[in-house]
């Protein structure tokens, strides 16, 4: 019998950190679809060493937001429970990280390699400036979490620049196609700094920076990158997404399906 | 860089990257140690893409690349000539030396 949901109760700290685990996790689950495709055999390992850092980070966290679920009321959800048995209104990914990032082109059959580097860079340039924060927050696990995942996220940040630099001021083909993958992530970027009442209790407590913050250092690191690369940055989107608030777009649906169907199908199976 | 002169670089455009070979240092103090080869556009990404392959299990603290054709080899065909003659060359062995007990661990 296929595995029921389970339903978390959401506090403002549980959704902050679920936030985070999520964003990992998505993001780690679309790298992963790049195993087997990378345009050389030395970067398609480079692509799953990334995704097998943030599984972990999105495993550390997801433990973490099972105990603060629980509280004490009742035996704490663990990481695989979380992952693979909520409903896709529960999860709270920026909508940036399920956006396909195999695009086929006639260049390009199976996928456009542009896509994943620039997502790449405004990704992992988040996480370095969210996890640098996180190390004074009040929650000693958190803060824990996010020491080990900055010099994680330092490589992920220096992996993607040399690419997009390399790409972007590469050959006129070349520059075309970054500047196109930079224009499709770009509108999702607004929610990375996207204030709300997560934000505001995460800040209030101590638990970790509110978005907002982020965006003045992340848009000077970003810019930096874009200008070595020759890239344009696009104007500010006014379009927010939504998927940390747990309404994702159109791909979300398809991502869990592959990411949960064994455990659905086989509830606590083993291997 | 401007967009148009690449090809004006023959190694970027090749149809392949150009061979690295890669040297790893398992831990201060110890020697680099040649562990393998990969194809990299430059010497930076050689270096990147060696940590990814060559050091995901912790093999190394410290990463040399060298491009395969800088590097000059003896010819497989001169083996003969080159090493054999030392086959019966016992005496340049340090083991005719009856040493001094204070030396023993030498």
């Amino acid at each position: 019998m296929p595995a029921s949901s389970i339903t978390l109760e959401l506090t403002p700290s549980v959704r902050y950190v679920l936030r985070l685990a999520d964003t990992c996790l998505i993001h780690a689950q679309r790298l992963g679809e790049w195993c087997g495709h990378g345009p050389v055999l030395e970067e398609d390992i480079a692509i799953t060493n990334l995704a097998l850092d943030l599984i972990g980070q999105s495993r550390a966290l997801l433990t973490h937001a099972g105990h603060l679920e629980a509280a004490g009321r009742h035996p704490a959800f663990d990481e695989d429970q979380i992952a693979f048995l909520r409903d896709e209104r529960q999860f709270f990914n920026l909508t940036l990280t399920e956006q396909p990032s195999r695009r086929d082109s006639a260049h390009s059959p199976g996928g456009d390699f542009a896509d994943v580097v620039v997502r790449n860079l405004l990704l992992s340039t988040w996480f370095k400036l969210t996890w640098r924060a996180l190390a004074t927050s009040t929650d000693a696990e958190l803060a824990a979490i996010a020491g080990k995942a900055l010099k994680e996220s330092l490589y992920h940040q220096q992996h993607a620049a040399d690419w997009v630099v390399r790409l972007g001021d590469g050959t006129a083909e070349s520059h075309a196609r970054t500047q196109a993958a930079l224009d499709r992530a770009w509108a999702f970027v607004a929610e990375m700094f996207a204030d709300d009442d997560v934000d505001a209790n995460a800040e209030q407590c101590g638990l970790g920076p509110s978005r907002a913050n982020l965006r003045e250092p992340w848009l000077a690191e970003v810019q930096a990158v874009l200008t070595d690369a020759t890239l344009r940055m696009p104007d500010w989107p006014v379009y927010v997404s939504t998927g940390s608030q747990g309404m994702h777009s159109e791909h979300m649906g398809f991502i869990l399906a592959e990411l949960q169907s064994l455990q659905r199908g086989f509830p606590g199976g083993r291997w | 860089m401007s967009h148009d002169n690449l090809s004006a670089t023959p190694p970027a455009t090749a149809a392949e990257w150009p061979l690295w070979e890669v040297f790893v240092r398992p831990k201060a103090g110890l020697d680099h140690k040649h562990c393998g080869s990969l194809h990299a556009a430059d010497a930076s990404m050689a270096v990147q893409l060696a940590r990814e392959v060559y050091t995901r299990r912790q093999e190394g603290t410290s990463i040399w690349v060298v491009r395969s054709s800088d590097i000059t080899a003896s010819d497989p065909g001169d083996k003969g000539m080159l090493f054999d003659p030392m086959e019966d060359k016992v005496y340049r062995h340090p083991t005719f030396y009856a040493l001094p007990a204070a030396v023993d661990h030498m």
